[in-house]
């Protein structure tokens, strides 16, 4: 008979250090998913007890409360309660809790031990703790709590053997089903009183600790220094990303060449080589080129949320976002927007006011994901000279800053209209815990960056190579004849379908090659790249000499500057992501809002790049 | 005195809280961050460009980000001996 693994789920406070200890008990054996019918993370893992028996560990999202202000906490509170669908209740329950900051995080840890399932309490951070001047005892407040205290320190890997037997202990005495022995209660007048009272009992000793958290905080949050910083900060993040990844960049580069030679010296030439060669491997491998400048931007979002900057940055930021009828949790889903909109827009879930939630949602595709970079960086160095225009600031940087800032004032005026015009409030409101700063530990981080990288890579695999395989057979049928004057992607399919588009797309300067580009990277944005280099690919086998130019170089001798520039105010604009789509159709519970989102944003597309493009006509850069 | 008005860097006990001056979500964040009467509040940073919203305020060993109205409807008096 097969006997279900126990299963237990750790819960606890945000910022309580759950997920170090999640991540110091598992490994990296961990599985990340997402719950049915809601965007709410589910991250769980295996795990080994001291006498060997494997047990399945949950991590939960962080919760304040049992009784639920956001999405978050209403998985969290649903998991405990066994009311989450398809997943089963959990037979024991690991709360975590920071031990320097106990009167706060014991309230939670109240209502939980009133439901009368089998706990442990890990009393984390003890070291933090320490350093900040307190003794705890951790019998006093298991006396007090009457369940289990242990000491840990995640990020050292301290106590987690003690923890693992109380564990044991825990899934011994649970014997199968424990039943709740109590609703959940409110009744916060007692439950926070009582949390002083223990919090009380079990300092032994309190000492006037170092407090740099306060001093650190009293120049990120100056009235001046703290925006010039966050401003800064910014600034180096974009400067990086196209500083950094050059030599990776390179090196994808040097090994896509090589593997399409050896494919090419090892299958004879023809369709089937062509498939290969044009189709997979130009196909994916110009989007996987950009992996190195997805990850540097993720690395900086990573280490700004694990050192304790991000809430910081929207406490910074909070004032000049009401001002739209955001607030500074808007901020932090934003910022991720950058990477990707995806993480972004489930992120709001963090967002108490439903209105800003959905207007955050709205606005997210305008920040610029990473998945516009491969756009970008085709076109600026196509197109845009590597000169220097100041110490430290090169000429392509300052004008991939100039396209990030447009979808920044362009989310900024949408989220006005949108609450004046839709929701006909701008009221919003701000409210949000500020951790001590830590060091991100260099494993969370390189985890993260993992997850982060495999993602993106399983997209390419996906998405992105069905989307090359499908472009390259419109590309490459019918075959032109020997006896025409069209190239061969002019006579494809995907040609006569471009041509057909073309009409409505050339007043905003688009040509064909363009035209062809916009339907296929409808999947996803990249795929506008892998589009031009495929069709580019398939049009000049044989010609030695333009086989060795780049992308880039291909381009920059057919395009005008002022076409050039309209096609990347388009993307500023563009919502050309299904994912991204399909994931606010889910948040939002139907198709008025993603239908809602994809004609703004079109319709704010087409005239961004029409008045780019005869601005720049004007100039005369056409 | 109301928290908002707080000179910076003063404990003070929370005396009262005025509920219908805030959202019943605000209100309900409030009590889960453990900000009710009773507990020990203090000031720490003012926030950034004009009006110089939003406050950081401290409360038991945690630093939370409320905005001014929030801190205007939070009564707070010299804490007894």
């Amino acid at each position: 008979m097969m006997v279900a693994q126990p299963l237990i789920a750790l819960v606890g406070n945000p910022n309580a250090g759950k997920t170090a200890l999640f991540n110091a008990l598992t490994g990296a054996r961990q599985k990340v998913a997402n719950y049915p019918g809601v965007t709410v993370e589910r991250k769980s893992g295996r795990m080994a007890l001291n006498d060997g028996r494997p047990v399945e560990l949950v991590d939960l999202p962080g919760a304040y409360s049992m009784v639920p202000d956001s999405l978050d906490e209403t998985v969290t509170r649903n998991v405990i309660l066994g009311q989450q669908e398809a997943q089963r209740r959990p037979d024991a329950l690991i709360i975590v809790v920071d031990a320097g900051n106990l009167d706060n995080h014991l309230r939670f840890t109240l209502e939980v031990i009133a439901l009368g399932l089998p706990v442990v309490v890990a009393l984390n951070m003890i070291d933090l703790a320490e350093r900040d001047g307190l003794t705890i005892s951790a019998e006093k407040l298991s006396a007090e709590l009457g369940v289990p205290v242990i000491e840990t320190v995640a990020v050292r890997k301290r106590g987690l053997d003690e923890l693992r037997d109380a564990m044991a202990a825990l899934s011994a005495n649970a014997g199968g089903n424990h039943e709740l022995t109590a609703a959940p209660t409110d009744d916060r007048k007692v439950i926070n009183a009582r949390a002083r009272q223990i919090a009380k009992a079990a300092l032994i000793s309190e000492t006037a600790g170092r407090q740099w958290t306060r001093r650190v905080d009293s120049i990120l949050l100056h009235p001046l220094a703290g925006p010039l910083i966050l401003f800064g900060l910014l600034f180096v993040m974009f400067q990086a990303v196209f500083a950094w990844s050059d030599a990776p960049i390179g090196w994808i580069e040097g090994a896509m060449e090589w593997l399409g030679g050896i494919v090419a010296s090892a299958i004879p030439e023809g369709l089937f080589q062509s498939l290969i060669v044009d189709g997979m491997i130009a196909g994916v491998g110009s989007v996987v080129v950009f992996l190195p400048q997805i990850l540097i931007l993720f690395l900086f979002i990573l280490i700004l949320e694990a050192s304790g900057y991000m809430t910081r940055a929207a406490f910074v930021m909070d004032r000049l976002m009401a001002h739209v009828g955001l607030s500074g949790h808007s901020f932090i889903p934003l910022l991720s927007s950058f990477a990707c909109a995806i993480p972004g827009i489930m992120a709001t879930r963090s967002i108490m006011d439903q209105k800003e939630r959905l207007t955050t949602i709205l606005v997210a595709p305008l920040m610029t994901c990473a998945a516009r970079l491969p756009v970008y960086t085709v076109i600026i160095g196509a197109f845009i000279p590597a000169q220097s225009v100041g110490p430290g600031i090169g000429l392509q940087g300052l004008v991939l800053f100039v396209l990030y800032l447009s979808g920044i004032l362009g989310a900024m005026l949408a989220a006005l209209f949108i609450r004046k015009g839709i929701t006909k409030s701008i009221g919003s409101s701000f409210m949000l815990e500020m951790p001590r700063f830590q060091m991100p530990r260099l494993r969370d981080i390189l985890l993260g960056l993992w997850q982060r990288a495999w993602v993106f890579l399983r997209r390419a695999g996906t998405i992105i190579f069905a989307a090359s395989v499908i472009l390259w057979a419109l590309l490459s049928f019918p075959n032109v004849p020997e006896d025409s004057d069209m190239t061969q992607a002019e006579y494809s399919i995907a040609g006569r379908i471009a041509s057909g588009i073309e009409p409505a797309v050339r007043p905003i300067g688009f040509n064909e090659d363009i035209a062809l580009a916009l339907i296929p990277a409808m999947a996803a944005r990249e795929v506008a790249v892998s589009a031009l280099a495929t069709a580019n690919a398939i049009d000049d086998s044989g010609d030695e000499d333009e086989v060795a130019q780049t992308l880039g170089q291909r381009l920059a001798g057919k395009w005008s500057l002022a076409t050039a520039l309209a096609f990347l105010a388009w993307f500023v604009f563009a919502p050309q992501c299904v994912s991204t789509i399909a994931v606010t159709k889910r948040e939002t519970n139907g198709w008025k809002w993603p239908i809602f989102m994809v004609t703004y944003l079109f319709a704010l597309a087409y005239v961004a790049a029409g008045i780019t493009y005869w601005t720049a006509v004007y100039f005369g850069l056409g | 005195m109301q928290l908002e008005q707080l000179p910076l860097r003063q404990k003070r006990r929370i005396a009262s809280i005025d509920w219908s001056l805030i959202s019943d979500s605000e209100g309900h964040r409030l009590r889960s961050l453990g900000i009710d009467e009773g507990a020990q509040v203090e000031a720490l940073h003012r926030g950034i460009f004009w009006g110089r919203d939003p406050l950081a305020i401290r409360v038991g060993r945690m630093t939370i980000a409320v905005r001014r109205k929030v801190a205007a409807a939070i009564i707070c008096e010299v804490e007894a001996a």
